[in-house]
């Protein structure tokens, strides 16, 4: 970063510090029941964290396609919605690698088509689609268009992937049922310092990408000025 | 709204005129979808007892959405090759109208290849694919594909990568509808009870109305040039 930016530098401490009191926890609540998966289980708490980022972002990205469509066509909105797709997909492939981590030795399997991962799987190619969408376009403006369209109608499968769990026969654990997988007091603080250092350092990358794509439209206009002189 | 109709079904018409002068599409997709019979005939080993009327769903729901990518992909293009595109965009009709009409247009072709597809299967397999269920997921999967599919291709068309596009836009998006279409169609083929495969029936329905109630009113975005 050229600029001196306080406000992501304080973040990202800020994020950092989280995290490792969140890894602290983690590692020192009480091992969970066998059927959870003793010790594997303590991955739950990053892979809610992750997921939950995956699905933030994604839903950034939708409003921000309805505001680029509704307001008038403002670039701002077209940066947001790119930059928060990348991360929503970055985070997609960490939501399923942590999961694969977990379900290998507690269903002895590293993937089966559960709802839960199907739906996760797909919304994660119709992402991968997108950046692939907008890749193919040179014209700023058809791009920004064109990847808003898609992202508002597609945006459908991030909600049918959260509730997949409820919907249909899942093995996939659900938090809101209890049993076994219920949150109890000792898991919460892992939990929720989790969710809140994925939060920031979802915050900090999204300026961060944000910022890249801003600084490659001013060179843009840079270069422009340089060769029309 | 009567009139709006009579916009779209001139679009429909000029695509069919089209289609019996040259035949390109038909004759394209019939063909590609026979091969692609043949291709999984080989592909799969069907010695096992039962082995046609497990992956026969499967196949004909490969073929009907593969074909028609093939279709989809020429119905556009060849609007934007020519240039007509810009004669329906500068025409006095609502952009929705051209939506309408170019999505009636494909389904017409798909459903006049899935014609030539299932009895082709039916023999070929040896399976009663004629039934009544299957037709009704057909129709409902083929609507649902020729509207998702006609947005799909008008962008992919608009792109650098043109038809490359639209296999890696479309797929992820058709699973749920090829997912419940051959849960329908095996159901239908096993003679099993309705209750069992009933509800995919539902999901197709919801499918088709609500991505294809967001794609007429979406499509005017992907027109404003």
């Amino acid at each position: 970063m050229a600029r001196r930016d306080t406000l992501s530098v304080v973040l990202i401490g800020i994020s950092g510090l989280l995290l490792a009191a969140a890894v602290f926890f983690t590692f020192t609540v009480p091992t969970a029941q066998r059927e959870t998966g003793g010790d594997v289980q303590r991955i739950f708490y990053f892979h809610v964290g992750i997921a939950w980022v995956a699905g933030l972002a994604l839903l950034v990205t939708f409003a921000a396609s309805i505001l680029y469509l509704a307001r008038g066509e403002q670039r701002q909105h077209d940066i947001i919605a790119h930059a928060s797709v990348e991360i929503g997909v970055v985070f997609g492939v960490m939501v399923i690698a942590s999961g694969m981590l977990w379900a290998r030795p507690v269903w002895n399997t590293w993937w089966t088509w559960d709802p839960r991962l199907t739906t996760t799987a797909i919304s994660l190619f119709i992402y991968v689609a997108y950046l692939m969408l907008r890749g193919a376009i040179d014209d700023p403006q058809r791009r920004a268009r064109f990847a808003a369209v898609y992202a508002i109608i597609f945006f459908a499968s991030v909600p049918i992937t959260y509730f997949a769990t409820t919907w249909w026969n899942t093995i996939h654990p659900n938090l809101a049922e209890g049993g076994a997988f219920a949150l109890t007091s000792s898991m919460r603080p892992a939990m929720f310092l989790s969710l809140a250092a994925f939060t920031l350092i979802y915050v900090v990358l999204l300026r961060a990408r944000m910022h890249v794509e801003q600084t490659a439209d001013e060179v843009a206009v840079l270069k422009q000025h340089m060769l029309s002189q | 709204m009567r009139d709006y109709f009579r916009k779209a079904w001139a679009i429909v018409a000029k695509d069919l005129t089209t289609e019996v002068r040259s035949k390109d599409m038909l004759s394209s997709m019939g063909a590609f979808a026979a091969l692609v019979i043949f291709v999984f005939a080989f592909a799969f080993d069907l010695r096992a007892a039962r082995a046609a009327a497990i992956v026969a769903p499967g196949v004909l729901w490969v073929v009907i959405v593969f074909a028609g990518m093939l279709g989809l992909n020429r119905s556009l293009a060849a609007e934007f090759d020519r240039g007509s595109f810009d004669g329906l965009r500068l025409a006095p009709i609502d952009r929705s109208a051209i939506f309408v009409g170019k999505a009636l247009g494909n389904f017409v072709f798909m459903s006049a290849v899935e014609a030539i597809v299932l009895p082709m299967l039916a023999a070929t397999l040896n399976l009663p694919f004629l039934k009544p269920m299957i037709l009704v997921a057909m129709l409902l999967g083929t609507i649902g594909f020729a509207g998702v599919g006609t947005l799909l291709a008008t962008m992919a068309a608009n792109t650098r990568l043109r038809d490359v596009l639209l296999p890696i836009l479309m797929l992820p998006v058709a699973l749920p509808a090829i997912l419940a279409a051959v849960r329908v169609t095996a159901g239908a083929l096993d003679d099993a009870p309705f209750e069992l495969w009933g509800n995919w029936l539902g999901l197709l329905a919801a499918y088709d109305l609500v991505l294809g109630g967001l794609a007429v009113l979406t499509f005017e975005y992907i027109l404003e040039d």
